[in-house]
């Protein structure tokens, strides 16, 4: 039987990454290194106000002190963060107005990754903000949105717009100093996505952005701001793609969402760095700090996402429960094959009265690869009557990979209630027969099962990507059953 | 001899104070124990005492414990008097060979009781390591770990004597091996002995352990106790653990079982100041079973902190962590259990499971159940609760016309069985269900019978 | 429709089936008895193409076509059904998903179209009455926390649903209680017909009380040491299976 799992396993983990290719542009690329003179640069290209070149100098400073983190389950080489590209873009007209502008490279190159961002031809219900390496290419539907008051535009367009509510909000949910890898995009980071909701306004569309890694040796770091005033409600959409290269390439972003009183940030992400070739060479690294401010009553912040791609994962998207009532959300489908390596979870913390937490997380880890899920629920003495549910799964395929959950429950008052649960599964090949004797193939039976297996989670997700992720997961896993 | 607390680091106070004293430690033991000392103090100063900065310590500091000056015992100090005057074990009906440590060294009774049938064995360490050379070397730090743990190498360096308990092959101890830990003294004192219970092939043992203070002094405690259980062996381990406020007890457990071999271990903590309870445990051979359980009720300003690494290495075994809890005032807990399942433990079922009860808003608890698993064909979960008792059978009862107070005792007398009815001495079953009791009621901060109300010494 | 000549199988290197020969026409129902450890489930397992087992001699034969080539997923196709003795458990697949996919791949490679959402529903509906399943079940995972009897009566709704040529029923009566067991009897009566044929795996003659078949085949130490009648089967209720040892000594 056990060999029999192992023809199985083989035959299905040696896939092909399909975003793989590169797109021959011109780039505007500054030197490789970091020092102060680059961050300068960068923020002279950008044609930033002093308080950011400010932000960016003492958050370099701070970056300098610090030392890369070492606690989680991960096997990181030595990064040569003077051998890098820190600012590296496409080579057009500053903010493009309509599609003409647009170099029709770039056109091609989204629209080969299925996200044309030519309006006529983007399903309605969409608006995208296209970014390639470290700058916004077009942002959709702004227009149409700005009707309703709300703000969707790069980064760079919201620093120059609106300096105002930047300066308000960034770093307001996650400071430079919070982390290694926080500190340095603070110092670095590029472009991005910005995203304000009015007072009781529900968007229309899903926003999304895109992001798209092409040039070599450079690293990637983007910061995405979402506001939500009271009452509003926005679904924010995040998708990413990289080439493949045999170096691998360091993508560090912030995600900062601030939800006031009554306001729903629902936020879903595809993860599909390139993560490396099948003997684990090559692939990025993905450092993320995503983190929400539920400070609003009522407030809802849901994280959604789907995690196949990158070398190795470093990401615990967030919320900071503080107003009464308030809800956060984890769930969490993470797919590692071959020699990739994943520690991401959540952290929930609780410091409003009735507050409320879910965490459901998936992880299914085949071939060579770890998967861990690690997580913190803290209720604070004051977060009275808080209630946290979590429930970590793992699934693993073959006898070479490993699956860890490590939860962090931390509980400070009594009229609280934390549970978590866990669970760890294979795929059976008794199971892969049951189907097959149903006249169901191999390959569809995986994909019933891991599509089963992961429902609680897909089903978060807005229809457009749900079928995508299904199929993803799919794709991520051929070539790992046991 | 006492060793001077202020200036000095306490990894240099403690390696200035070994090398002072290498010869009075290493006095009436064989090479064999003696030579593991110095490398050990070098990994103890290495790492110094765990921090909070340590992942396994995160949620305890130990600095304020080692902090304060104790006397400590590298010879046994004379105390005159007949035990059984200030002490007695209260138990009914539990008939046991006892043995006992005083400030951690084995005290020989007027009744000895180490010449047993049948090639069985309780004596000291000390006279074990020199009268078994054979067997105590085969199996002395040989499960322990001197290298990384700091505490298991601090203990390793200094450790003079403690209790040795070995059973041959095919033998069965009669009836259950009692070890009480008296700590009693005028002065602050720390104890480091070192445990040994070696189980050959096809035996069953029982052994209790209760650690107790008897005088309202500051302690400290950091012990290591190492276990191998043979092929088939079968052992049951219960401990109680009931120390005054003062104390701080720090038990280094090692357990390596062998092919189906089964071993429960039970610990009870009743009372205590600051406790750190590891349970290193290894299952080295195929269909091994191991249920590692504890059940501990603090308050005030008590604290305890469990540590389990459960380490299936072998297909086809077993394992089973229950730890449960009850918080009262501003008594803080962790729980940090992690379970292993090595790439060739096929079949592995592993369960692991933490609940607490939280009965103040000042009470905290910080629970960390963890799994790292590498085979793919297992069964293994984990979980952890942490909150308050069942809202909804606290109205059934009170609904039944039974008071609050006494439905919340009900219930929380319902949460601690299932850790209780665990423990296969019958008598001390009975008897740990009555003290559990009293304990919940409040009336209970001390052994029934001890005269010395230490429940209120040392309050920091 | 089958054919199975001198079949020997074995699994790790053991001989479980020691020269099998078998003949199926269409419409017949066919009941294999012997005692446990015979190769009964063994038997069932090949014909359905599972890999635990090798076969190291003779062929099978299935409507004219080398039965030993196809993967399991093509038998089932070309219309053989295997009833589990052990329904597997698929958490978080739920059963109308896994019976859309299986009809379906089974439509697929007949050349028809998918089938529409709202007939699926009817037909579900329909075949559901057969075999009294409860409605609920079949918005659950596919077995997961279903009893025992509810196991055999979902595998005998998937058999009504995916209208099999030749229905292998493995163990399908065991653990039932006399009711379920009727019901389960019911269904497989139900869905005979002229172009169908069924194989009936089982160790008791409770069942056969039920479905009548045409032919009784004794399987004894991997072999067929008797075929009958369906007075053949109350024989062996008389009787027992001890005395086959002498019939297989002969």
């Amino acid at each position: 039987m056990a060999k029999e799992q192992d023809k199985i396993l083989q035959k299905y983990t040696q896939n092909e990454y399909k975003y793989g290719w590169v797109t021959d542009v011109e780039s505007d690329t500054l030197p490789k290194g970091l020092n102060e003179d680059i961050i300068r640069m960068i923020s002279k290209k950008k044609n930033e106000p002093q308080f950011l070149l400010d932000f960016r100098l003492k958050a370099f400073r701070h970056w300098k002190e610090m030392k890369m983190p070492n606690w989680a389950h991960l096997e990181i080489p030595e990064i040569d963060y003077q051998d890098m590209v820190y600012y590296s873009a496409p080579r057009q007209k500053a903010g493009p107005k309509d599609m003409d502008d647009v170099d029709p490279e770039l056109k091609k190159t989204f629209d080969r990754l299925g996200i044309p961002i030519d309006e006529q031809k983007r399903l309605a219900g969409v608006a995208v903000d296209a970014v390639m390496d470290s700058s916004s290419v077009k942002t959709t539907f702004k227009e149409k949105l700005a009707e309703l008051g709300i703000i969707f535009c790069s980064f760079s367009e919201a620093v120059q717009n609106h300096p105002d509510l930047v300066r308000e909000y960034m770093g307001s949910v996650v400071p430079y100093t919070d982390n290694y890898f926080a500190a340095l995009n603070s110092a670095v980071f590029s472009d991005g996505s910005f995203c304000y909701i009015p007072k009781g306004v529900r968007t229309p569309m899903e926003l999304s952005t895109y992001f798209r890694i092409n040039a070599a040796n450079t690293g990637q770091f983007e910061r995405t701001l979402i506001i939500a005033e009271d009452d509003s409600y926005v679904s924010y959409l995040e998708g990413c793609t990289a080439p493949i290269r045999d170096e691998n390439q360091l993508h560090a972003a912030i995600v900062e969402i601030v939800a006031k009183d009554n306001a729903h940030v629902k936020y879903s992400t595809v993860q599909n760095w390139y993560p490396g070739n099948k003997d684990g060479k090559g692939g990025i690294y993905n450092f993320v700090t995503k983190r929400g401010k539920a400070q609003g009553r009522n407030s809802k912040i849901s994280w959604t996402q789907v995690e196949t791609g990158s070398a190795i994962t470093w990401k615990y998207p967030s919320v900071i429960l503080m107003g009464d009532n308030s809800v956060g959300e984890f769930y969490s489908v993470a797919v590692t094959n071959n020699h990739q390596q994943a520690d991401t979870g959540t952290k929930m913390i609780h410091i409003g009265k009735n507050t409320r937490s879910t965490i459901i997380s998936k992880g299914i880890s085949a071939g060579y690869s770890n998967n861990s899920y690690r997580g913190l629920v803290k209720i604070t003495k004051n977060a009275e009557n808080s209630r946290n549910f979590s429930q970590c799964d793992s699934m693993l395929m073959g006898d070479r990979c490993g699956a860890h959950t490590f939860p962090y429950i931390e509980t400070e008052n009594r009229s609280s209630i934390v549970e978590h649960e866990a669970t760890t599964s294979k795929i059976g090949e008794d199971q892969i027969f049951y189907c097959n004797q149903r006249g169901i193939e191999e390959e569809d039976a995986i994909g019933l099962i891991v599509n089963g297996y992961a429902k609680e989670v897909l089903n978060k997700l807005p229809m457009e990507f749900a079928v995508e992720a299904q199929t993803l997961l799919q794709i991520s896993l051929e070539g790992s059953v046991g | 001899m006492s060793i001077d607390a202020k200036s000095i680091d306490l990894k240099d106070r403690f390696g200035d104070f070994f090398y002072r004293n290498l010869e009075r430690l290493r006095d009436g033991l064989p090479e064999y124990i003696n030579n593991k000392r110095e490398g050990a103090i070098q990994n103890f100063q290495k790492y110094g005492i765990p921090n909070k900065k340590v992942e396994a310590y995160k949620y305890t500091d130990l600095k304020p414990a080692f902090e304060k000056e104790y006397r400590t015992y590298i010879e046994p100090k004379k105390i005159d008097f007949d035990l059984n005057d200030i002490f007695r074990c209260d138990v009914p009906e539990l008939d046991t060979h006892v043995v006992l440590l005083l400030n951690g060294w084995f005290y020989e009774t007027k009744t000895p009781q180490k010449k047993l049938p049948n090639g069985l064995i309780i004596t000291s360490l000390r006279e074990a390591a020199n009268r078994y050379p054979d067997i105590v070397e085969k199996h002395y730090n040989r499960y322990a770990d001197s290298e990384t743990e700091s505490l298991t190498a601090l203990n390793t360096a200094f450790a003079q004597d403690g209790v040795f308990i070995y059973v041959p092959k095919g033998k069965t101890m009669d009836k259950p091996v009692q070890i009480i830990n008296l700590l009693m003294d005028e002065e602050d004192g720390m104890s480091q002995h070192r445990n040994l219970f070696v189980m050959e092939e096809e035996t069953h043992a029982q052994v209790i352990v209760c650690d107790h203070t008897l005088s309202q002094k500051n302690f400290l405690t950091n012990s290591v106790t190492e276990v191998y259980a043979g092929q088939n062996a079968r052992m049951d381990f219960v401990r109680i653990q009931n120390e005054h406020n003062g104390s701080t007890q720090l038990s280094n457990f090692y357990l390596n079982q062998e092919r189906d071999s089964r071993v429960t271990a039970n610990t009870i903590s009743l009372h205590g100041g600051l406790i750190r309870n590891n349970y290193n445990l290894r299952l080295n051979g195929e269909n091994c079973e191991n249920n590692t359980l504890g059940l501990y009720l603090t308050d005030r300003g008590q604290h305890i902190d469990s540590y389990v690494h459960m380490d299936h290495a072998y297909p086809h075994c077993r394992s089973n962590q229950l730890f449960k809890g009850v918080l009262d005032d501003y008594a803080t807990g962790a729980f940090n259990g992690r379970i292993l399942v090595r790439q060739d433990a096929q079949k592995t079922e592993a369960y692991q499971a933490n609940n607490n009860i939280l009965l103040t808003d000042d009470a905290r608890m910080n629970s960390k159940p963890q799994l790292e698993i590498y085979a793919d064909d297992v069964k293994c979960s984990h979980g952890g609760t942490s909150g308050q008792l069942n809202e909804e059978a606290m109205f059934y009862l009170r609904s039944r016309g039974i008071p609050l107070k006494e439905a919340q005792l009900l219930l929380m007398y319902a949460f601690a069985h299932e850790i209780i009815g665990q423990i296969h001495i019958k008598p001390l079953q009975d008897r740990i269900h009555e003290l559990i009791e009293k304990r919940l009621r409040g009336e209970l901060s001390r052994c029934n019978y001890c005269q010395m109300h230490c429940g209120d010494a040392g309050k920091n | 429709m089958l054919t199975i000549k001198n079949l020997h199988a074995s699994i790790e290197g053991n001989e479980i089936l020691k020269g099998i020969n078998l003949e199926v026409q269409k419409g017949e129902i066919h009941a294999i008895m012997g005692p446990n450890g015979s190769g009964k489930s063994t038997l069932a397992s090949v014909l359905a193409g599972r890999n635990l087992f090798e076969v190291t001699e003779g062929e099978i034969l299935y409507n004219g076509k080398n039965l030993m080539e196809m993967a399991p997923e093509e038998r089932a196709r070309e219309g053989i059904f295997l009833g589990f003795q052990y329904p597997v458990e698929i958490p978080g697949v739920s059963m109308m998903n896994f019976l859309k996919t299986a009809i379906n791949e089974q439509r697929k490679h007949r050349g028809q179209e998918e089938m529409k959402s709202s007939d699926f529903l009817k037909m579900m509906r329909e075949k559901k009455d057969l075999v009294e399943i409860d409605s609920n079940l079949t918005n659950r995972s596919v077995n997961e926390g279903f009893s025992g009897g509810e196991k055999k009566r979902n595998e005998i709704f998937q058999m009504a649903m995916l209208d099999p040529k030749l229905s292998i029923l493995d163990e399908t009566d065991s653990g039932l209680d006399i009711d379920a067991l009727k019901i389960v009897a019911h269904g497989v009566n139900q869905l005979k017909s002229p172009d169908n044929a069924t194989i009936v795996i089982t160790h008791y003659q409770r069942l056969l009380n039920y479905i009548i078949p045409d032919k009784v085949h004794v399987l004894y130490d991997g072999k067929i040491v008797k075929s009958g009648g369906k007075q053949l089967a109350l024989e062996l209720e008389d009787k027992g299976y001890e005395w086959l040892s002498k019939e297989a000594a002969k």
